[in-house]
């Protein structure tokens, strides 16, 4: 394949993934592009990763009551799967269904609920939608334990319909009420307590006495509707698929407004979603052909470096780079992984609001630009991680102050960057004049000066967006 | 009036004690049998506490803080809380930060605060936090407010260590930042953010550069903390609002001796930041306020105590009239809120209006969403 398939084929794995190397990219350009993108679609082809062996290095992990250290795990699984589809999918659901640790304070149902969505992420909406209303952390985090047949709680009935499939402006508040009446009884088990006997994750339980059986009308349907009716009827909703198709459009294409304007501010691109739409009705809600529409897509493979990268995005991607983290001894803290995302403003299983996080360029502030630019350049300050060591190897022969400048920004990305970048990058390497790496010798002899070029370029704009 | 009338621009100091800190073993009923009675294990000793009125006492740890209240230095805000209480650290966080007890925001009361007091945003240090990451007080969009967890090694290409190597980065980091006319809203947002991250560095580096001083502060992180914003603030770099966290206070176990050596650690801090900044002269337009999210349990669990509410708040400075505002609230069985918890006898919201509108000089109602009963400790 011709090297523009290699920026094709990075442009693809660092949105449905968290980025390839250039090894990886190599590996992969012997497909074709449809193929890698079945690939992604279809993760049981690859093994999932031995969390077990993780262990062995965190004797803390057998123990799952630190938040920050099995958020820093969910990272080094970003870094290390082979299955990037998927664990991107668990992070996008997790977006959208944003349920957070700090109501509970319960880290073995937290750690359920992600892997829920890493088990149901990629099969169709009914069965997605059933499962997060059976799940623990969510029942919890929107209060359907309080709901009860005799004393109904709205807020799961709400959210359920404006938060997490149709959005605001497609039913009625008489809907919500009964929305929320026909998930009474659905509770779950208390869990086992913390102190002395270990973290134990809590189960659903449905709780038939506590249920209201009584006739509901729903979106124009009337029954004595139970939950999965409510869902089904939910998932047939052309809202419902729109909501879906703009969300994936705005987590793996290009960034949309804030989610909540979305009633009033049209999608930048209204065709791509009419084709998200349409792969979503014909399939049922399967969310598999709505990915393949996507990926293959002429409008995806046109929208490169036109979406900021997540902080989850940015860490595991800076890392994979540097080839550290590496399966199965990370050799590192891995809570130190989700510490830097968290300082860049995601804190990941525990988003701010059940709004999750706003996106796009509100990721960047004062702040957190300090945050991100710090860490990248400083996992690129060490020349001999493996990744740089791999970086360099792929430099040869004479090459001018411009010629050096272009072939590190193919080799940390492709990444494409405006003349402003590219003027100021040269500028630096015209200090260094034309070099000649003609041996491992001089490639060393230049390593901290290629190096500083590298940290360079993952400061630059360009490099926030994936 | 606002501030202080000296001429200087009155500055707010935010400490917040991050967790939950137990305001019944800070300022301590130590007459009052019913303390004794719920705190078998956490309480502390008649014999040991230091008394200022016949039934309060401060914590035996907190000699300095007793010295500035005896000074009349200390204004302590009893039973300071809102209705309904979180007992969520984070979410109880937010309110405190947001002022938006029914809703999730994630708009600050400071960065609305900084806004009116720089409103075009001239300055990205108008507003400084001391710490990791900004916190939710402070923010606003388009408000630049910025966050130092290093003063000594602050800004960006901090972890490049040489001096000549980290200048020529960033450099380049300006160039690479400049205006990219046409290139989109979200390139020149990042273009002008990275050059306010720039812009802020560059103006903060010269306070450790000028600072010299004859205190000397404890090692501790709040020590630290406080001695950096006694740098950025003797420079006179027209900071309004500094902001620094001190964690640790959520002492579900073994609460003694844990919440006594913070405590300890932030009397000493606050008093040598007096003590520092009197030296340079530079103490008269300066007010602390420490806050925390909630209180805790009224009963020990045996080890520490759990989530409550109805907590404490303290403003500290040399305006300050010192004493009691508002009122302990009453540990009888009777009163105690949901069968557990101190209630609250006043509204934050009222606190920070008391800070905004007779020392900042800025209107409460639209910072903190509506009009809140205030105290009067700066008259």
């Amino acid at each position: 394949m011709p090297e523009t398939d290699l920026a094709l084929i990075s442009h693809l794995m660092r949105r449905a993934g968290f980025g390839a190397t250039r090894a990886e990219q190599e590996a992969l350009s012997s497909k074709d592009y449809d193929e890698i993108v079945e690939d992604l679609l279809h993760p049981d082809r690859f093994e999932d990763l031995n969390e077990d062996a993780l262990k062995r290095y965190n004797l803390e992990l057998t123990y799952n009551d630190s938040m920050p250290l099995w958020a820093g795990q969910w990272v080094w699984r970003m870094i290390n799967t082979k299955r990037p589809l998927e664990e991107k999918m668990s992070l996008f659901w997790h977006h959208l269904f944003a349920a957070a640790w700090y109501k509970s304070e319960h880290t073995p149902t937290m750690l359920k609920q992600i892997q829920l969505f890493r088990r149901v992420g990629m099969t169709d909406m009914q069965t997605i939608l059933v499962a997060l209303a059976k799940d623990p952390a969510m029942n919890y985090w929107l209060d359907n334990c309080e709901n009860h047949s005799d004393q109904p709680n709205e807020n799961w009935g709400r959210e359920l319909l404006e938060l997490f499939s149709m959005g605001v402006g497609n039913y009625t508040e008489d809907d919500i009420k009964n929305a929320a009446r026909a998930f009474t009884g659905w509770t779950f088990t208390q869990p086992i307590p913390l102190y002395p006997f270990g973290s134990y994750e809590s189960d659903f339980e449905y709780v038939p006495e506590d249920h209201d059986d009584s006739e509901k009308t729903f979106l124009g349907y009337t029954g004595p509707l139970n939950g999965e009716d409510i869902i089904e009827i939910v998932v047939k909703q052309e809202a419902t698929a729109r909501f879906i198709a703009r969300h994936l459009y705005n987590f793996f294409v290009a960034d949309e407004p804030q989610v909540p304007s979305w009633s009033i501010e049209p999608p930048n691109d209204p065709e791509a979603i009419e084709v998200l739409v349409k792969a979503f009705q014909d399939n049922d809600g399967q969310i598999v052909p709505v990915l393949r529409a996507l990926f293959t897509s002429e409008f995806f493979k046109n929208t490169r470096h036109q979406k900021v990268k997540n902080p989850a995005e940015l860490v595991a991607g800076t890392i994979k780079l540097v080839g550290t983290y590496q399966f199965p001894d990370p050799a590192e803290s891995i809570t130190a992984l989700s510490g830097a995302a968290t300082v860049m403003g995601q804190s990941l299983m525990n988003p701010p609001t059940v709004e999750g996080w706003h996106t796009g360029h509100e990721w960047i502030d004062g702040g957190t630009l300090n945050e991100r630019v710090n860490f990248a350049v400083n996992q690129f300050s060490d020349t001999t991680k493996p990744g740089i060591q791999d970086i360099l190897s792929r430099l040869e022969g004479k090459l001018s102050p411009s010629e050096l400048v272009e072939r590190c920004l193919e080799l940390v990305g492709p990444l494409e960057v405006g003349e402003t970048t590219q003027a100021a990058l040269i500028r630096h390497a015209n200090n260094i004049g034309e070099i000649d790496l003609d041996s491992d010798d001089a490639r060393k002899e230049h390593a901290d000066q290629i190096g500083r070029i590298l940290q360079l370029i993952v400061a630059s704009r360009e490099f926030q967006f994936a | 009036m606002a501030g202080n009338g000296n001429g200087k621009d009155p500055v707010l100091v935010v400490v917040q004690l991050t967790g939950g800190n137990d305001f019944m073993n800070t300022v301590i009923p130590y007459t009052n049998p019913v303390y004794y009675d719920n705190r078998p294990t956490v309480g502390i000793p008649q014999d040991q506490v230091l008394p200022f009125t016949d039934s309060l006492a401060f914590h035996p740890k907190m000699g300095p803080f007793k010295e500035m209240y005896d000074a009349g230095d200390i204004a302590i805000v009893q039973g300071i809380g809102y209705p309904n209480s979180s007992r969520s650290h984070f979410r109880g966080m937010d309110i405190w930060h947001t002022c938006e007890p029914d809703k999730v925001s994630t708009v600050g009361w400071l960065g609305r605060t900084i806004r009116e007091l720089d409103p075009k945003g001239e300055s990205p240090l108008t507003g400084v936090n001391f710490g990791v990451g900004l916190p939710r007080a402070m923010a606003m969009p388009g408000v630049p407010v910025t966050s130092v967890s290093n003063l000594d090694n602050y800004g960006l290409m901090s972890g490049i260590g040489a001096e000549i190597q980290r200048n020529e980065a960033l450099d380049i980091f300006k160039e690479m930042y400049g205006p990219a006319v046409g290139t989109g809203p979200v390139m020149e947002y990042l273009a002008q953010t990275g050059q306010d991250v720039l812009t802020g560095a560059d103006m903060i580096k010269v306070a450790p550069e000028q600072y010299e001083s004859s205190i000397e502060y404890a090692n501790n992180p709040i020590a630290k903390a406080l001695r950096d914003v006694a740098r950025v603030h003797t420079a006179d770099l027209g900071t309004r609002i500094f902001y620094t966290a001190h964690g640790g206070y959520d002492v579900h176990a073994n609460e003694n001796p844990i919440q006594p050596q913070l405590i300890g650690d932030l009397s000493g801090a606050i008093s040598d930041f007096f003590a520092d900044i009197r030296e340079h002269n530079a103490s008269d337009n300066v007010l602390v306020m420490v806050f925390t999210e909630f209180g805790r349990r009224i009963y020990d669990n045996g080890s520490g105590t759990d989530h409550g509410s109805g907590g404490g708040a303290f403003f500290i400075g040399d305006q300050v009239s010192g004493g009691l505002y508002a009122e302990y609230p009453s540990i009888e069985r009777a009163k105690w809120l949901n069968g557990e918890d101190m209630a609250h006898n006043i509204d934050f919201r009222g606190i920070y209006g008391t800070a905004l509108e007779q020392w900042l000089g800025v209107e409460a109602a639209p910072v903190v969403g509506g009009h809140y009963e205030q105290i009067n400790p700066l008259s």
